[in-house]
């Protein structure tokens, strides 16, 4: 793990290490893209979380591996290959669920999709030779070598990702709480649903671009279900799981930064570890 | 293609593997617990790098892991049907963990640096010892005999919990022993095509079957042949073109059997 180079140590004078984490560029662009991520996922984890979807969440995140992977082998930028094949897989979960058809069949058709979405990413990372220390930050991240270019990107999509859910607000939480009721006074609950997928996928096409396929799912899921347990209006949740969400990423990077451990490591457990407490608490 | 040993223990592994997912992921795709799958198998994940990392045997780890995240989640779950957000908070921490382990075993270990974390990811069924493949042979059974034992009263679970309930039927006893049997079948399948395939394996034939017919036996015997056949026909594409790896295979080819199973729904009304 290249995190091991930037290792300082901590010098326990609180005014210096803080003052340390904001010296190196490359430290302000990762508190930067981790902010705006962070921001983002919340927003959207908290809808995710409320539609239970977030076995989809998890496969969509699955497919930015194979979208990155794509990327690679053919040799364009890894962007547009995390954003095409997220796209992709959101309309394939779109199709594959209805109101018809019943949970067991749709959770079998995702975890298919999900399991040919990697499968496929298997297959372009061993088509494209000698890219093993590429295959963990792809699936496990990397918060090192973020550019300016790149965090601007991040906040282009997060504030496209987070006007769209602000627009359909209303709409998409009347549709999640209660579908039937929604479709019988005229909301759209289907589009609303595929739409929401789209953005979900966008969200963690650019997520896991920071935190890597695998760990996306930590700041969608945990903040939001953290926040849920806490608050069931849906404003105060929101803002409670942006919060939250900021929270970790803040401290994860920053121990990350002072330790030889992974960025990952330190956000899965700090969420974690705040989602028990929520649960002890009530 | 029978002559290279390496093969045959492939075949031999991956044949039992193949059935024991096939009958294990019609009852998962039934109770809806896909999910609870996937959280599995990335529970093995960890709990092999973990055991990597230690430097005990990784199929002690595999087999503990699974097993016990299992039971935990049905455990933390409600009346053992373990609700995916709950699935979901538990197994990014899991992930995390994982990455923890990974980090520690590529920085302390030596030789193997990071190879290690992409067989346990992505399998490595032509790299099975015949020591491996008689531990597979034999957990396929044993997860198979369990499941005959526990079939009626688990459909019945699956199919009506309450009234199951009513009639004396220990469901939520029977939903934690059966998510462990699902966790035991999930580290076999990890040897076979890695952490994050065995999902297809797990999900992808049972949710054919799933689509052709309702009666449970013909269910149960559609999803474990579609199982068996995705992997004899993944092992043979990966054989004849070498440069395809055989998890991706496996997994293409029962992926294909879902969606032709699919557009083939309509005949459901005929089969039955």
């Amino acid at each position: 793990m290249p995190t091991s180079s930037v290792f300082t140590g901590l010098s326990w004078n609180p005014a210096t290490d803080v003052h340390a984490l904001f010296t190196y560029p490359f430290m302000q662009h990762a508190l930067a893209a981790g902010t705006i991520v962070a921001v983002m996922a919340g927003v959207i984890g908290w809808f995710m979380v409320l539609r239970r979807q977030t076995f989809a969440g998890h496969t969509l995140s699955l497919t930015a591996f194979t979208g990155a992977s794509a990327a690679v082998l053919a040799g364009v930028p890894i962007v547009l290959g995390y954003f095409a094949v997220c796209g992709l897989g959101a309309l394939a979960l779109a199709g594959a669920s209805g109101p018809r058809r019943s949970q067991g069949t749709e959770s079998a058709a995702t975890g298919s999709i999900q399991a040919f979405a990697l499968g496929l990413g298997f297959l372009f990372v061993s088509l494209y030779h000698g890219v093993l220390n590429g295959l963990d930050s792809l699936l496990f991240g990397t918060f090192l070598g973020i550019t300016s270019s790149q965090v601007l990107v991040l906040l282009v999509v997060a504030a496209v990702a987070i006007a769209l859910v602000a627009v359909a607000a209303r709409p998409l939480l009347f549709a999640s709480v209660d579908p039937d009721v929604a479709r019988a006074s005229g909301v759209r609950v289907q589009l609303l649903g595929l739409g929401f997928l789209l953005v979900l996928g966008l969200s963690v096409a650019e997520t896991s671009q920071i935190t890597g396929a695998l760990l996306v799912f930590a700041l969608l899921v945990t903040p939001a279900a953290t926040a849920q347990r806490l608050t069931t209006r849906p404003l105060a949740g929101v803002v409670l799981s942006v919060a939250l969400a900021l929270l970790v990423t803040w401290l994860g990077l920053a121990l990350a930064y002072f330790s030889v451990y992974p960025v990952g490591f330190y956000i899965t457990s700090l969420s974690f570890a705040l989602y028990v407490l929520a649960r002890v608490l009530r | 293609m029978l002559a290279q040993e390496f093969m045959r223990n492939a075949l031999v592994a991956g044949s039992f593997v193949g059935i024991a997912c096939g009958l294990v992921g019609w009852f998962v795709v039934l109770r809806a617990q896909v999910f609870a799958g996937d959280a599995l198998s990335h529970v093995a994940f960890t709990g092999a790098l973990a055991a990597a990392a230690l430097g005990i045997d990784i199929r002690a780890g595999l087999f503990l892991a699974t097993i016990l995240g299992g039971v935990v989640m049905g455990a933390l779950g409600d009346r053992a049907r373990a609700d995916d957000v709950v699935i979901g908070t538990l197994f990014a921490w899991t992930l995390g963990l994982g990455v923890l382990f990974l980090t520690i075993f590529t920085t302390n270990g030596s030789g193997s640096n990071g190879t290690a974390g992409v067989r346990v990811l992505f399998g490595s069924i032509f790299g099975l010892s015949s020591t491996d493949v008689r531990i597979s042979v034999v957990l396929a059974v044993a997860a198979v005999a369990v499941l005959a034992v526990l079939g009626r009263p688990l459909l019945f679970a699956s199919l009506d919990g309450a009234v199951a309930a009513a009639q004396g039927v220990p469901v939520r006893m029977i939903g934690l022993v059966f998510l462990g049997l699902v966790g035991l079948v999930a580290a076999q399948a990890t040897q076979a095509v890695g952490a994050l395939l065995l999902l297809g394996l797990l999900a992808a034939p049972a949710g054919a079957a799933h689509r052709l017919t309702g009666r449970p036996s013909l269910g149960l015997g559609l999803s474990a042949l579609f199982a068996l056949v995705s992997v004899w026909l993944g092992l043979s594409l990966s054989y004849v073109f070498p440069t395809l790896p055989p998890s991706t295979m496996i997994i293409s080819t029962a992926a294909g059997i879902y969606v032709a199973a699919m557009s083939l729904s309509p005949l459901r009304r005929l089969v039955g």
